[in-house]
């Protein structure tokens, strides 16, 4: 059959247009603008992701191949040139991608990433140091035990955002001796971390994107993300979950000091009714 | 029959065009009403993006709470408003009775009040900009405390509780749309038109409209317990212990993570229920656009159920971060990432649909075609997102952003616009300009993916969603790419002017269309462009075939339409 000009300028710059997508898919996923990772678990979720992105990339540059191919190869006017194909045929194409999807996908959900959500989730290691961060609109606030290893209660009648923005209760001893800090979270180097979540107001989300940490806060529901921070230094707490007008410019800082200084750091701060 | 149905043919101007009980009316009525609202939501679109890329520009006009608000509009817009309205509303209206050769809707005074009782819901939505506190601004998803509090954020005063309304009436419209598919579909299909005989846009249509049935009574309950809680001092979602304001509320016992689950339930399927008939729809044109019935057509249907089905038990994915026990968020990835299987399966059918055929290239079947990649580039996304693990890192980024936009945008509109130009002639008796068509349609395909592809980039750079400006480090390397997404996303806006244009022209000045122009098989084309009032202005048809028989078997021509006297070597599948 007869090729009209029309037909072919449009085959041609579509798939043009899809060899152009798939070229610039993946190498803008190949480019991975992920921050530094530096907690094990989350070297772990970015194998996850870096499998993810072979897996699906393999996938994708296969299906538009065929697709461009078929658009090219098709093009034109008049009858087609086909059978109806058998239902065996059509059932036992369709075992295809069942077959591949089906696996890689629970591969990766089942191998890669059932053991990174068990240790997320699982049990806190009992040299953990326990701290409480609350998200509230819009800071975080971070408490510490104190050398009595426990937290005080907290009573939000008693709250006052400057003077006591957590509520602590004075009259209980177990509060007199925790630290309370605004905006910032101190922890030691190469030790597992948990943190107490919580919210004082609406929901927040507290998001550390270069320890691949990620946990909602809710009022009335403590949360705990745990972590091992390996590499001393400063980085971003994030709000991921929308808050209100500030929730942009809820951020946070993780501060990372060497196990040494942390102690030293932490035996100097003043207890909140100290 | 048709005399009877002629006869009680409605005269005046208002029963004609304004409260018509006709389903081709009133599916217009649907699709221009979701134009005029795809005007509003992108023009919020927009804003925001002017905002994203040269952020302070707009001055007092755009502050944090406003910004928030319109993210939260233009969300709720293009979902309930644009996309259900055009694809559902718009052409399941126009298409279910021609496809199953029913003469109109099962129950037509119902579906001409499920469109009026649409126009208040779209109302209330646009008033709710001008009330004080302005539009709701919780996002478009709503969670409590945030949008049960007038204290938490302005949008949380008069504004959420137009949302909360105006949803009300969509889905008391929703359901009265839904019912008549349903019935429809089941009870009024012609002699002859058994189930695996309809097309595969109207499958699309039937299990969109039993999603919808089943799942929006979990968002009405969601509603109506937020307005008790913001108007009726409840605390359905409200904990006790919030200060806000310096004040303690007065609240106890409640908890924001019913209203994420009773709100997901309905909103997974929801996006089910806006892609299935873009598919549909794709397999539909681009069958006839490529001269072959599409490739596995019961293994279509299956995977077609079967992804609705999974639909239903997978809505957890949204609250993997939301700190609900780990056994059941593992339960829900390994549940999502299933839904994969029947979305591979059909992206392979639709690729195969191409195999051996030969491709006409209109407007519309460019669309088809551009469907196809859209489905692989946002379903492959889903992956990242539905693995529990992976979520933890892109949970509230811009991956979430472009992979949604994705499938609900770019695949939904594709869609819509295949069908628009595919079915013009049927609902107008003419075509559309197929030049003016090429410019729609490159500056919508480069604009939509250029823009939500660079999203999913922004994601892996974890840019944090819903974000007036960007205030942190870490995303600093990917916030330059706004330039160019804002860039495209304004192309993709203007490309809509074009086909706006070209629409309403060729209503009155487009060439004037034969009953068949593109020599499809389905049963629509069996009668007169533009289709008659009754559908069929002798009997009814009996049908004989599946709605796909194309190829030449030796014949003259190469298809045969739906009914019509059989010949030999019918392609349709094995008899039922």
């Amino acid at each position: 059959m007869k090729r009209t000009t029309r037909g072919s300028a449009d085959a041609h710059y579509l798939t043009m247009f899809f060899a152009v997508l798939t070229v610039v898919t993946v190498a803008g996923f190949a480019m991975d603008f992920r921050p530094a990772v530096v907690t094990p678990h989350g070297r772990s979720i970015d194998g996850l992701i870096n499998y993810l992105m072979v897996v699906t990339g393999l996938l994708f540059v296969l299906g538009h191949a065929v697709l461009m191919h078929f658009v090219w190869k098709y093009q034109g006017e008049g009858p087609a040139d086909y059978t109806p194909e058998k239902p065996r045929t059509q059932w036992l194409t369709a075992l295809i991608p069942v077959i591949v999807m089906a696996g890689i996908a629970e591969v990766g959900v089942l191998l890669l990433a059932l053991p990174v959500w068990g240790e997320l989730y699982g049990p806190t290691p009992k040299d953990a140091l326990v701290v409480e961060v609350t998200g509230k609109q819009f800071e975080w606030i971070v408490r510490y035990s104190g050398a009595d290893g426990k937290f005080g209660k907290t009573d939000p009648k008693l709250v006052d955002d400057a003077e006591n923005p957590l509520g602590l209760d004075e009259n209980d001893p177990a509060a007199q001796d925790d630290v309370v800090k605004r905006g910032v979270l101190t922890i030691p180097e190469g030790k597992p971390v948990a943190v107490n979540l919580r919210s004082l107001d609406v929901l927040h989300s507290f998001a550390v994107p270069a320890f691949r940490i990620k946990q909602d806060v809710l009022t009335g529901f403590t949360a705990r993300a745990q972590f091992v921070p390996e590499v001393a230094g400063r980085y971003e707490i994030a709000c991921a979950e929308l808050c209100g007008l500030g929730h942009y410019k809820m951020r946070g800082f993780v501060e990372v000091r060497k196990a040494d200084e942390f102690v030293k750091w932490l035996a100097d701060q003043p207890g909140m009714f100290e | 029959m048709s005399d009877a149905h002629a006869a009680h043919a409605p005269q005046s101007f208002w029963s004609r065009y304004v409260f018509s009980q006709d389903h081709k009316i009133i599916g217009l009525q649907y699709l221009i009403t979701a134009m005029v609202m795809a005007l509003v939501a992108a023009g919020l679109a927009v804003l925001i993006r002017i905002q994203l890329a040269w952020p302070g520009s707009l001055g007092i006009m755009m502050t944090p709470e406003t910004y928030i608000a319109i993210v939260t509009m233009h969300g709720s817009l293009m979902v309930f408003f644009v996309v259900s309205l055009a694809l559902v509303s718009g052409f399941g209206n126009f298409l279910i009775p021609l496809h199953v050769g029913a003469r109109d809707m099962a129950y037509p005074f119902l579906n001409m009040l499920s469109y009026w009782v649409i126009v208040p819901a779209c109302l209330l939505m646009l008033i709710s900009f001008f009330v004080p506190g302005g539009a709701a601004a919780a996002g478009w998803t709503s969670y409590p405390p945030l949008s049960a509090l007038k204290e938490a954020v302005p949008g949380s005063d008069w504004g959420q509780t137009l949302w909360l309304l105006a949803m009300a009436l969509f889905i008391v419209s929703f359901t009265m749309g839904g019912l008549n598919y349903l019935t429809t579909i089941l009870n009024c299909r012609a002699p002859g038109m058994s189930m695996m005989r309809m097309p595969l846009s109207t499958w699309t249509f039937l299990i969109s409209a039993v999603l919808g049935l089943l799942t929006f009574p979990a968002l009405t309950a969601a509603a109506v317990m937020l307005l008790f809680d913001r108007h009726l001092g409840t605390s359905f979602f409200l904990p006790s212990g919030m200060v806000i304001g310096g004040k303690v509320l007065p609240h106890e016992g409640g908890t924001p993570l019913l209203f994420q689950h009773l709100f997901w339930f309905l909103g997974h399927p929801e996006v089910y229920v806006l892609v299935l008939p873009a598919m549909g729809i794709a397999f539909d044109v681009n069958s006839a656009m490529s001269r072959r019935a599409p490739f596995g057509y019961k293994v279509t249907v299956v995977s077609l159920l079967v992804a609705a089905v999974l639909s239903m038990i997978v809505w957890g994915h949204h609250m993997f971060t939301t700190g609900m026990n780990p056994y059941v968020g593992e339960y829900f990835s390994i549940m999502t990432v299933l839904i994969t299987v029947p979305f591979a399966v059909i992206g392979v059918n639709l690729i195969a649909s191409l195999f051996k055929g030969r491709i006409k290239f209109t407007t519309a079947s460019l669309f088809g075609l551009g469907l196809i990649s859209a489905i692989g580039l946002g379903g492959f996304g889903g992956l990242y997102l539905g693995t529990a693990a992976s979520d933890l890192y892109f949970h509230e980024t811009y991956f979430v952003v472009g992979h949604f936009h994705m499938m609900i945008g770019v695949v939904t509109f594709f869609g819509t616009f295949a069908g628009l130009y595919f079915w013009f002639p049927k609902m107008f008796g003419r075509l559309m300009n197929e030049r003016l068509g090429r410019v729609h349609f490159w500056l919508t395909i480069v604009g939509t993916f250029a823009t939500f592809l660079l999203m999913h980039f922004q994601g892996m750079g974890h840019l944090v969603r819903r974000t007036f400006e960007s205030a942190y480090d870490f995303q600093k390397p990917v916030t330059g790419m706004h330039y160019a997404i804002t860039f495209f996303s304004v192309m993709a806006v203007a490309g809509q002017f074009v086909f706006l244009y070209n629409f309403f022209r060729s209503i009155w000045r487009g060439e004037k269309a034969a009953r068949n122009p593109w020599n499809a098989a389905g049963l629509e084309w069996t009668t007169e462009s533009p289709a008659p009032h009754g559908n069929w202005r002798g009997p009814v048809p009996q049908v004989q075939r599946w709605a796909y028989e194309y190829g030449r078997n030796g014949h003259a021509e190469d298809f045969q339409l739906q009914a019509e006297p059989d010949r030999v070597g019918a392609t349709e599948p094995a008899a039922h």
